[in-house]
């Protein structure tokens, strides 16, 4: 991250003085953290809005009689890390939800496992919690066991208190946890007139598997490989971005070929989920032609990962202070060939996708998410590209190997399902470019970095772009070498409401392809 | 309609064949699974997924079984869209505690005679996530498991041999 501080973070910082905002700026890391007192917590959020901050993640600590309250914010590519500590006798402070829609599901994450209170939060329903454990416990104080005191059976969350509409001719449809796909679990709510849907509820959480819990006390080799099944299709964006946190926390660079070696396994990951994807946009609408030829070259793809880098997901191939695997001359000369091969079937396929009258009808104007509701919400990754949100960590806060090379970020702005599904196809075509350019550029030397032990509270915030979008990854150590604390937050988290609103006025036989051009990971947002 | 028929032609069958001279034991595997179906379920098998806790990792393996390579659906295994249908259930993930309920109604739901494979690591013992407050660990701390396929994720031919094993019981 980049720690300069830009005219804007200045001019910002004074304004919030004038404001009788009390702000004190310390360097961490990398980054710049600014802590205020949390009576100025929603100030900051007001103010923030005015400047046009991007709400990006926020998540929270407990340290024996205290909480530490964290957001993070972006604008032109430079970070603002926010902090405010709060006494645990009287863990309250003023919600950022109110200003910030983005922040709303995340205080309420935060109210659940921590027991911390978002004053005048707009959505006082509980989120990330079931029937897990009870109301009055919260999973991430330090005295919560990590095995808890469950149930035999947990009890399905059956009261939760959804939506209700009225009126004559409109009903309810529950979806899910368990969908008809081979798709993960969440429940869906709909409202509905005849084929209309008039709103759209996620219930998610069903996948919440503890692993800011679990996480604490584990060494870096052993989080790296937690981080890397946070999603298990983003297995490389996760474990970059918890390797990258670490590394900054400890103080050791990676060797520049490790770099590179990391930008290849990313964009490999992003051309393997963006075909798997373009092929299922297709077979949502009953495409099968592109379904079929999409998950073949997918399947293509992915055995040369096996061959080159041992594992078909890549997973556990980035690890801390390096990669787990080297590329040889040949390695490399099979890449070029395979995107040779690959760019001329795409260029087949695409032809057929493009000229096909059915796919047209449906793709087109449905799922709209209209620009200015992509920026209110944050959106990020190709959610937002396709919407005019060009954001893109690799370009507007690069790390390394992205910072020595220029590429181009595409955007559109129609913001509909076709959209989706053509900035896709255009990342592809970008990553493939980066991936010839990271092998002409691949600089000989070591693939690890040694590992050095942190000293005890060495925290870091880092981010990277995964393929769904950015990630951002929180770090911080205690005493001999382990993890005191672990946040990620998947793109998802962010993207997910949008699809809420995208779907407002489609009709419900079009929900899948709606889902699906957005992507969600439920993994990645559960925790 | 043209290009895409075209395509098509150019594509060929790309679906790994018997006696194919790289050796691949997919093909040979596939035979064997059809053998074992065939004696208890007159030639096919219904299969429904569900995911109880996994990180998506073996949805994204489970679902390469169906693309043109592995075909599974010429060996008459079928993944269908409810336990209704199924004679076996294809479970992922460590049992996360607010998926349990939900699992054992569909394991309710899914007729007898029926069979249970637990797939990848996490539904196998539990995996990276384990026993916690959150997660009930391997599928069978929660339903009977009959046979369990390990990895991480399991390769598609992983997925096979696993079947494979379910058959022979």
């Amino acid at each position: 991250m980049n720690s300069t501080t830009a005219n804007w973070q200045t001019a910002f910082f004074n304004q919030l003085v004038l404001k009788g905002c009390v702000v004190e700026r310390i360097s961490i890391a990398s980054a710049m953290l600014w802590q205020i007192e949390s009576r100025d917590w929603q100030l900051f959020a007001e103010q923030g809005l005015e400047e046009q901050l991007r709400w990006v993640a926020g998540w929270a600590e407990h340290n024996q009689s205290q909480f530490l309250v964290n957001a993070c914010f972006e604008k032109q590519g430079l970070y603002l890390w926010l902090r405010t500590i709060i006494t645990a006798e009287k863990p309250e402070l003023p919600s950022q939800a109110t200003v910030y829609p983005a922040a709303s599901r995340s205080e309420r994450h935060t109210r659940d496992m921590f027991g911390i209170e978002f004053i005048g939060h707009p959505d006082d329903r509980r989120w990330t919690r079931h029937k897990a454990w009870s109301e009055n416990s919260y999973p991430l104080r330090k005295d919560f066991p990590v095995q808890g005191t469950p149930d035999h059976i947990t009890p399905p969350d059956m009261d939760y208190p959804f939506v209700k509409s009225h009126g004559t001719g409109v009903y309810e449809i529950p979806v899910g946890p368990v969908h008809a796909g081979i798709i993960e679990p969440g429940h869906f709510r709909f409202q509905a007139v005849g084929e209309l849907i008039l709103n759209l509820e996620e219930r998610l959480g069903y996948v919440h598997k503890g692993i800011e819990k679990i996480a604490e006390g584990r060494v870096p080799v052993s989080l790296a490989r937690l981080a890397g099944r946070i999603s298990g299709d983003t297995t490389v964006g996760h474990a970059w971005a918890a390797c990258m946190a670490m590394e900054q926390a400890a103080g050791i660079s990676i060797p520049p070929r490790a770099a590179f070696l990391r930008g290849i396994l990313a964009e490999r990951e992003r051309v393997a989920n963006h075909l798997g994807d373009m092929g299922a946009i297709c077979n949502d609408v009953a495409f099968i032609f592109a379904q079929m030829q999409f998950t073949r070259i997918r399947e293509l793809w992915l055995r040369t990962n096996a061959q080159l880098f041992g594992h078909r997901l890549l997973m556990d191939r980035i690890i801390p202070g390096g990669v787990a695997c080297d590329l040889t001359d040949t390695g490399c000369a099979l890449i070029r060939q395979d995107i040779v091969r690959l760019r001329n079937e795409l260029a087949d396929i695409l032809m057929a996708v493009d000229l096909n009258s059915t796919l047209e009808d449906r793709l087109y104007t449905a799922g709209y998410l209209a620009p200015e509701l992509a920026a209110a919400y944050g959106a990020v990754g190709y959610v937002g590209r396709a919407s005019g949100q060009r954001f893109d960590v690799r370009k507007d806060a690069p790390y390394a190997p992205y910072d020595q090379i220029s590429f181009k970020v595409a955007v559109e702005a129609q913001g509909d399902i076709a959209s989706r599904f053509w900035v896709r196809n255009k990342e592809i075509n970008s990553a493939l470019k980066l991936i010839e350019k990271f092998i002409d550029l691949l600089p000989p030397g070591d693939i690890m970095t040694a590992w050095r032990e942190p000293l005890a509270g060495s925290e870091s915030l880092a981010a990277v772009e995964g393929w769904r979008g950015e990630i951002v990854s929180y770090v911080r150590f205690e005493a001999d070498n382990k993890i005191a604390r672990f946040y990620s937050r998947d793109p998802s988290i962010i993207n997910w409401p949008a699809l809420e609103k995208l779907v407002l006025d489609n009709i419900v036989p079009d929900f899948p392809v709606c889902n699906k051009s957005l992507n969600g990971s439920y993994s990645g947002n559960d925790l | 309609m043209l290009r895409l028929l075209k395509k098509t032609l150019l594509t060929g069958i790309v679906t790994e064949k018997i006696k194919a001279p790289t050796n691949d034991e997919l093909e040979q595997l596939g035979i064997e699974i059809k053998r074992h179906i065939d004696k208890k379920f007159s030639g096919s098998i219904a299969i429904r997924e569900v995911d109880a806790g996994s990180c998506n990792g073996c949805e994204l393996e489970i679902h390469a079984l169906n693309n043109p390579f592995y075909d599974i659906e010429r060996f008459g295994i079928h993944l269908v869209a409810s336990p209704r249908h199924a004679d076996v259930l294809l479970v992922t993930g460590p049992v996360s505690r607010h998926m349990q309920t939900a699992l054992l109604r569909t394991y309710e739901a899914t007729p007898n005679p029926k069979w249970v494979v637990a797939a990848g690591d996490c539904a196998a013992c539990g995996g990276e996530f384990g026993i916690s407050y959150a997660s009930c660990g391997a599928v069978s701390n929660v339903i009977p498991v009959d046979v369990v396929i390990p990895g991480c994720p399991p390769t598609p031919l992983a997925l096979m041999k696993g079947l494979l094993g379910l058959m022979k019981n």
